[in-house]
């Protein structure tokens, strides 16, 4: 255990390395100049002033130097500052992470709460009416958009029912009501498909594990089909799901990319869009690091899932 | 209590009490995108209780499925099973399934084949000993852990209070094996099916397995059906055997009238194939001669009478029905049975014929003591 | 009468010799077309339309120009219903959505295609290098993999799509084609390894035949279906990915047409005419379910085989 943590770490620590020069070459390879977001083209006539802009962040310097600089800095947990606000990088994270963060895990929380127990039964009725109109849902799920679901969702419940708010973010702090009204169809949004994707996962692992003998001798010892189902059948048959949720977690980013576009809140993935769109390579720099090593960790939590699910692999490993 | 009333009412004839398990035409079919298989086809028989018997084929040989379909354990919607199977004289195919679920476990376990596969390899054993008693039984969790260590420690697992917070992976296959039967015996079953116990074991271990079920059924007074593949395990074990070929039975009698009297020629086959301390080392054993039939095209007559070293015109026309061979209840489903004239006049006109199984047996009685050591006692044959 | 009674034994035969095998194989595949259930008839009709249209959109007698905007000339109507001249009406600007939904069709089956067919062709080659050689080579393919999955693609893709001065559909596609590989090639990958555990490998390689020619003659071929697999998964996940970038804002520029690019622009108009965010979003949704139940029937179909052989 200890020595799998630590060829984790590694490995995040490789891989933030690589993916961070990455994108400090892809800044600055790409046409479009820094320049242009700290100074606005009509003031840009004055080359002493730009020249003077220029050497004050540090943009004649080699790219490695500059990426060296960044480094060291970030390091000692300093991402720089924004291009455009100002403001460090590491308070923007701060204050518009959680607010990704609590769509991201309410979508999975309800793909999951849903997802589970329909995928349970689908598997049970295998090939049964049941399991044929769950499939097909599933499929349709599946090959929803999330800026159509959330299009239809704004239609139907903002637009038509006014239930919920079209657009716009509560903070927490203003309530837990207001704060769920407005998380509740983006995190749907991004439900629907999620929960299409794991019903279908959890269905087909169950099916192979009701073939398993373990599952007719748990029945042969007369136990009801429900415990038999959740106590013998769930558990082995959760670790595609598992990675799959994992998976989802990791690139779920850029889902809420589109959520947080489409319903105009806030969060990380609008950040980066509209920093992407301003030149501000600081912020874009920051964030990407940020997903990435989000996105490594996941990945890390998954394979600890492994070995809580399955007592074997706790011993091989 | 009403309804079980009305259910023997229904009964042709009461069941006596000494009377645990009545099987009477039994037929089980798969309807498979090839076709219906017949696995199991007209299958009666009677058990007592207290009483153990041991089923015997080949693999295919429909006795596992004749096993699961008295247990009503055959998963799918493409089974069909007709027939009846009557348990302390309720017919089990015609309950539903809360009533079902009622007896499984409780009233009638199964041990199965595989120990690595029937246990869940991501629950604790404890509870895979137990979980059932207290389901049934509404038993605590406290007592539960409390007849878990008993049981573990009557099958004999040595530091059974470390072993219950275990997983299956974390033992060998004969102490897996243990559990499983632990775990059946949990709700004092009055009836056990052991399919395949000791196959899936070493050799060694086999004996331990074998010897402990024989103990627990003659301590609770259980009735066990064995089934197997191997006569040596029945040999010595159970009171009474039944053989079965592609679905039938085709030869049922006391153990002891099997071994000594054996009548059918596939039983004959099978004894054949059992290893014999007796026999000189190096002794090849002897083979059933090819295959057994494919369930979906069975030969016109006898199914066995395409391998058997006496099949005559009569047996490739029609099927034998089981009759009487002497006057203790022993049945066998031949027109030739063995031991007698007619028997060995079949075997030598087909000798004369060349027929390539019968030539095979022949050299295998030139060649061995096979003869002499059919009538030994059957125990020290066994291995 | 005879000729029937031929084909059917030719179908009936799974091993067929060579003279007929063409043909067996052309009755084989209506057969199978036969037994499609109805839903996926459906599903393979209407990607057999949705190609062709896309195919052959400048042919099409009386379809509209899809950037023509009539309300400018005084000919054409904004946010019209469905009329004899424009079968689905019009969109805000009077533009014909029968004809963009088509034109929108070019763009999202073009960008798929061109993925799937970089990612099958990358995957397969590097897949099975990575698989079959393993050790240091493998190593550095995978590391790579690894760090190329874990960057976050759709904010790859944002990057470069927002950076480039000029956003035509071959740019897109190429740069899709620099995210989508990864998996690609780690399905490949984990085909190789198998299949270079098979016997029929360990054959080759004991009568002394070159690493090459194993590569080229046993593992390549074999790896090839199940990414080819994967590829026709991911034409759903990519229509998607197209009509996402579109809708943000981010795909092909924007007077050309693309199902994204619509449902985005119907967006302010919603409560006023409904229409033109129905129609593409229809369109969206057909196709994606088309390929997705299609892949499960086709899947559904190679089990079936499996467990018969």
């Amino acid at each position: 255990m200890p020595k799998m943590i630590a060829s984790r770490l590694l490995r995040l620590v490789l891989t933030l390395l690589t993916v961070s020069f990455a994108t400090f070459v892809m800044v600055n390879v790409l046409p479009g100049d820094a320049i242009n977001a700290l100074i606005p083209i009509d003031a840009q006539q004055d080359q002493e002033f730009v020249e003077q802009v220029r050497e004050e962040w540090g943009l004649n310097d080699p790219m490695l130097v500059r990426y060296g600089r960044w480094l060291g800095n970030a390091v000692t947990g300093d991402l720089g500052d924004s291009i455009v606000t100002g403001q460090p990088v590491t308070a923007e994270i701060t204050h518009r992470l959680p607010i990704t963060l609590e769509i991201m895990f309410v979508a999975v929380g309800l793909s999951l709460l849903l997802a589970v127990p329909v995928g349970v039964f689908s598997a049970y009725r295998e090939g049964k009416r049941p399991d044929r109109v769950i499939s097909g849902f599933a499929q349709l799920g599946l090959s929803m958009p999330v800026f159509v679901t959330g299009l239809i969702l704004i239609y139907i419940f903002a637009l038509k029912l006014n239930w919920f708010p079209a657009t716009g973010w509560n903070r927490p702090s203003n309530g837990i009501g207001p704060n769920l009204k407005t998380v509740a169809l983006p995190a749907m949004s991004l439900a629907i498909t999620e929960a299409a994707v794991y019903t279908r996962v959890l269905r087909s692992d169950m099916i192979s594990t009701l073939k398993e003998n373990y599952i007719l001798s748990a029945r042969a010892k007369g136990l009801t089909d429900r415990f038999v189902l959740f106590r013998h059948g769930l558990r082995p048959s959760l670790l595609t799901l598992v990675t799959v949720v994992g998976l989802s977690v990791g690139t779920l980013i850029g889902g809420t990319l589109v959520v947080e576009f489409l319903f105009a809140i806030p969060g990380i993935g609008r950040r980066i869009f509209s920093a992407i769109y301003q030149r501000d390579f600081m912020m874009v720099q920051g964030i990407t690091v940020l997903i990435t090593a989000f996105y490594v960790i996941v990945n890390t939590v998954v394979d600890v899932a492994y070995m809580v699910i399955d007592p074997r692999i706790r011993r091989t490993n | 209590m009403t309804t079980e009333g009305t259910v023997v009412a229904t009964l042709d004839v009461p069941a006596p009490e000494s009377e645990i398990l009545r099987v009477e035409d039994l037929r089980t079919s798969f309807f498979l995108p090839i076709g219906e298989l017949e696995a199991v086809r007209g299958v009666s028989f009677l058990l007592q209780r207290g009483r153990s018997l041991g089923i015997v084929g080949e693999s295919g040989s429909g006795k596992t499925v004749l096993a699961r379909s008295i247990m009503r354990l055959n998963v799918g919607a493409n089974v069909k099973t007709t027939g009846r199977a009557l348990f302390e004289g309720r017919d089990l195919l015609s309950l539903d399934s809360r009533e079902m679920r009622k007896l499984w476990g409780s009233k009638i376990a199964m041990i199965f084949q595989d120990p690595m596969t029937s246990l869940n390899p991501m629950v604790k054993i404890g509870r895979q000993v137990t979980e059932h008693l207290r389901k049934h039984r509404g038993v605590g969790r406290q007592a539960a852990k409390q007849t878990a260590l008993e049981l573990l420690n009557e099958v004999r697992i040595p530091e059974a209070e470390s072993r219950i917070g275990r997983f299956p992976h974390e033992l060998s296959g004969g102490m897996r094996q243990r559990v499983s039967i632990a775990s059946a015996l949990a709700c004092e079953p009055s009836l056990l099916f052991a399919d395949e116990p000791t196959t899936a074991l070493d050799v060694t271990v086999q004996h331990q397995i074998l010897n402990l079920l024989s103990r627990e059924q003659d301590q609770r007074n259980m009735t066990l059906v064995m089934v197997t593949h191997d006569l040596g395990v029945v040999a010595g074990r159970t009171d009474d055997t039944l053989v079965m070929y592609a679905g039938k039975v085709v030869e049922k009698a006391s153990t002891i009238e099997i071994f000594g009297r054996t009548s059918h020629p596939y039983t004959e086959a099978l004894m054949r194939s059992i290893p014999r301390t007796t026999q000189a080392s190096h002794t090849p054993l002897v083979a059933i001669t090819g295959r057994p039939p494919v369930a979906t095209h069975l030969p016109k007559g006898c199914a066995f009478s395409l391998r058997c070293p006496y099949a005559q015109l009569k047996c490739h026309e029609e099927d034998p029905p089981l009759t009487p061979i002497g006057n203790s209840g022993h049945e066998a489903a031949c027109w030739f049975p063995v031991g007698t004239d007619a028997n060995q006049e079949a075997f030598e006109r087909n000798l004369s014929d060349r027929l390539p199984q019968t030539l095979v047996v022949a050299d295998s009685l030139i060649a061995g003591k096979i003869g002499q050591t059919v009538g030994d006692s059957p125990e020290e044959g066994s291995a | 009468m005879s000729e029937s009674a031929d084909l059917g034994v030719v179908g009936n035969q799974p091993t067929d010799d060579g003279g007929s095998e063409s043909a067996g194989r052309a009755t084989r595949f209506v057969g199978v077309l036969k037994r499609m259930p109805w839903l996926t008839k459906f599903c393979f009709t209407w990607l057999i339309l949705l190609v062709s249209a896309a195919t052959f959109a400048d042919v099409i007698p009386g379809l509209h120009d899809p950037d023509y905007q009539g309300f400018i000339f005084g000919d054409g109507k904004t946010n019209d219903g469905p009329s004899a001249s424009h079968w689905l009406g019009t969109d805000n600007v009077s533009r014909d959505i029968l004809a963009r939904l088509i034109y929108g069709a070019r763009v999202s089956l073009i960008f798929a295609f061109s993925g799937v067919a970089v990612g099958v062709t990358v995957g397969c080659i590097l897949g099975s290098i990575s698989g079959f050689l393993r050790g240091f080579v493998d190593t550095s393919i995978m590391a790579f993999v690894d760090v190329m999955l874990s960057f976050p693609a759709l904010v790859g893709l944002l990057f470069v799509t927002t950076l480039l001065e000029a956003r035509g559909l071959f740019v897109l596609c190429a740069v899709t084609a620099i995210f989508i590989w990864p998996r690609f090639t780690r399905v490949g990958r984990a085909t190789a390894i198998t299949v270079s555990g098979q016997d029929f490998v360990s054959a080759a390689k004991a009568i002394g035949t070159s690493r090459r020619r194993i590569l080229l003659r046993e593992i390549l071929p074999n790896v090839f279906p199940a990414v080819l697999a994967f590829g026709l998964v991911s034409m759903a996940i990519l229509i998607i990915l197209e009509s996402t970038l579109s809708f943000l804002g981010l795909g092909v520029e924007i007077p050309t047409a693309s199902w994204g690019g619509m449902i985005a622009q119907s967006r302010q108009d919603l409560l006023i005419n409904v229409w033109p965010a129905i129609w593409p979003s229809v369109t969206l949704l057909m196709t994606v379910y088309s390929f997705n139940n299609l892949v499960d029937w086709l899947r559904a179909q190679t089990a079936v085989r499996s467990a018969a052989v």
